[in-house]
């Protein structure tokens, strides 16, 4: 018994536990709620303020280029919390989560193509799909545990995106993708000139998203989750069978990701199948530990920075900036995988909490240093 | 009947192919518990490194000796690469399983970023020695020479593990590792070097996978590695995780399994016919084919 007990709490199960555990707990304080509020009306009111970020920002707040850029991180945002509930609040290691995000964003796009069917009904049909698809692998690969479960998801993800990009019927498009079929789409999502109704989408999407994970972990559903993470064993013996509650999450996970590919599709006017590869599942594990995995925020600001920094990257590597860098340096740095690859490899070192977790591991390295001021 | 030759022995050539990247992971997951993702980047290494020397290095080239030379330098990238990765990323986080996947995830995104970086996204035509440049007549079809080139490092490379495992005092550390590791520590013998060991030897395995794959594939890109990686995930999971001869057996089924259905079916369906082919292994041999104890440990 000793054994288990001991478990969680070792440097085996890493520091996110240990850090993030006794924050769960403490959450529930009556200003919890002023935080999110805050923050959604700063958010909600972005596209009206014509303030200028010099070197973050290419033009104003409101400009379109910036807006986009938003919409993006908030669509990943809400996606990296999707993925969050597997893998920082229940421990499931998934490597699939493309898969049905890809799903949402594709069926969508076909049942607009083909069907001529109007967003609202593509979007719920492809919700409804990405759902039951999640609900069918997730039962097949919880039947393993741990890694197996991540090579598994990833081999079912791998299918679907040689499927996607072996345009069966000439219908996916292939390589090329599918763009939005407009006219399906209403008047107020279509354009440049209408980029603040996209974010303002997007925005959606990510409450909702967050909304559902938070609600669901501070439900009693949520601390079976929690105790499965912490050790699923001794969750057994109490009685419960992880199983369905494993397979919840993993469905609600994959709602929540097909969701987000209409969201997607919207935003980026149409979907390729560079977000169906084992590559953009990495992604967004980078983003999920980058941020702090199984954190309120964590998924959110990881999902923000990474988009960010990928778009920003990209657009200095063609810049002027860079020219005045020797080739040597310039050349890798202009990748921004490279760079984000290299930085969350050192963050793991570093800051294993992530970066939500940083403010708190410095408080407590000040004082550290205040109480025994001999070192 | 020549089409079911062709195949067979092009389902071979892929499945040693497999063979080479996957009987790395199985020994680095079987003892290390590590889903090595970075295994994907020793692969683009090796298969750069070879281009590069049978390009620029003096005595190398494409033909003959220099080919070998150029092959010997590719896997000696991808071994000192492996060897690196394990001494500098892999061994700080001992015993932090989660804490090295993520890692390594990090390096596979970054190695063949910068790869990318240096040699560009396109695709570098890889040199082909005069040797295994023409076809074979077997049975009467003609059969690229590569194919047995591929066939035979496998062959090689199964041998040589098979008696590092069985003959060695390291390999019992490693076969005693996997079963037990905090007993094989309780016993005082250092199981560390064996994680460095059976690293770079994962490393060397995937760099040749790499040097032999540009054989096959005419051409080398930054993210080969990835899409290989991702069968010999498969590979690893149908052979039982830890076992050398299941991985064998399992790349052997699943080359022959993805050409048949590739030529027979529309091109593509070989690749998720692989797939179908996991989840029926994992429906009926629940349990049995995976390492319990270490997907435990890590969940």
């Amino acid at each position: 018994m000793t054994d288990t007990d001991v478990a969680p709490t070792t440097p085996g199960t890493g520091a996110t536990d240990s850090g993030t555990v006794p924050d769960v707990r403490r959450r529930p304080r009556p200003t919890g709620w002023i935080a999110p509020t805050v923050l959604l009306a700063v958010a909600l009111s972005l596209p009206f303020s014509t303030l200028t970020l010099p070197g973050v920002f290419e033009g104003t707040l409101n400009s379109p280029p910036t807006l986009h850029l938003l919409a993006l991180c908030l669509v990943f945002g809400g996606l990296a919390t999707s993925y969050d509930l597997l893998y920082g609040r229940v421990g499931l290691l998934s490597f699939g989560h493309a898969l049905y995000f890809a799903c949402g964003a594709y069926t969508a796009a076909l049942l607009m193509r083909v069907l001529e069917l109007p967003l609202l009904w593509s979007a719920v049909v492809a919700v409804v799909g990405g759902t039951l698809l999640s609900l069918v692998l997730g039962a097949v690969s919880l039947r393993v545990n741990g890694i197996a479960l991540a090579m598994v998801t990833l081999a079912f993800a791998q299918a679907g995106s040689i499927l996607l990009a072996r345009d069966p019927g000439r219908a996916t498009g292939g390589e090329e993708g599918l763009p939005l079929h407009t006219a399906a789409v209403p008047d107020a999502f279509v354009g440049v000139v209408n980029t603040v109704n996209l974010y303002w989408a997007a925005l959606a999407y990510a409450v909702v998203a967050t909304g559902v994970v938070w609600w669901l972990t501070a439900s009693p559903v949520g601390r079976v989750w929690q105790g499965i993470r912490a050790n699923e064993q001794r969750v057994a013996v109490l009685g419960v069978n992880p199983y369905p509650y494993k397979l919840a999450a993993f469905t609600v996970g994959g709602g929540l990701a097909s969701l987000g590919g209409v969201a997607y599709l919207l935003v980026t006017g149409g979907v390729t199948p560079g977000i169906t590869t084992a590559e953009f599942t990495l992604a967004l594990l980078v983003m999920v530990a980058l941020g702090g995995a199984g954190t309120r925020w964590g998924p959110l600001v990881g999902a923000g920075l990474y988009t960010y920094l990928d778009h920003r990257l990209l657009q200095l590597g063609g810049s002027d900036a860079f020219t005045v860098l020797p080739a040597w340096i310039a050349a890798p740095l202009s990748q921004p995988l490279f760079v984000l690859g290299t930085l969350f490899v050192l963050m793991v070192f570093f800051f294993p909490g992530g970066l939500v977790a940083l403010p708190d591991r410095i408080r407590s390295a000040l004082r550290k240093r205040r109480s025994s001021p001999e070192e | 009947m020549s089409t079911v030759v062709l195949l067979v022995i092009t389902g071979l050539g892929l499945g040693a192919l497999y063979f080479l990247i996957a009987s790395g992971l199985s020994l680095i997951f079987g003892l290390m518990d590590v889903l090595n993702f970075a295994h994907g980047a020793f692969l683009a290494i090796g298969a750069y490194g070879t281009w590069w020397a049978s390009v620029y290095l003096p005595g190398a080239g494409p033909d003959g000796f220099g080919f070998l030379l150029a092959v010997a330098f590719g896997v000696g990238a991808g071994t000192l690469a492996a060897t690196l990765v394990e001494l500098c990323v892999i061994r700080p986080l001992y015993g932090r399983h989660r804490e090295q996947i993520l890692a390594t995830v990090g390096l596979s995104l970054a190695v063949p970023a910068l790869l990318q970086a240096v040699w560009g996204a396109d695709p570098l035509p890889f040199p082909r020695p005069a040797l295994v440049a023409g076809t074979v007549g077997v049975l009467g079809v003609n059969v690229p020479t590569d194919r047995f080139l591929l066939i035979a490092a496998a062959v090689v490379v199964f041998t040589a593990l098979w008696l590092f495992n069985s003959r060695t005092r390291y390999g019992l550390i490693v076969r005693a590792g996997v079963q037990d590791r905090a007993m094989v520590t309780a016993l005082g013998i250092d199981v560390r070097t064996a994680f460095t060991l059976v690293f770079a030897i994962g490393g060397a395995a995937a760099a040749l996978a790499g040097a032999l794959g540009g054989l096959y594939f005419g051409v080398v890109t930054p993210t080969q590695g990835m899409s290989l990686l991702i069968f010999a995930f498969i590979v690893v999971v149908i052979g039982g995780t830890t076992s050398l001869t299941g991985c064998a057996l399992a790349s052997v089924a699943v080359g022959l399994i993805q050409q048949f259905a590739n030529y027979y079916t529309v091109a593509g369906l070989g690749d998720i016919a692989v797939v179908i082919v996991l989840a029926v292994v994992l429906l009926t041999r629940q349990g049995g084919l995976t390492a319990k104890k270490s997907a435990e440990r890590v969940a």
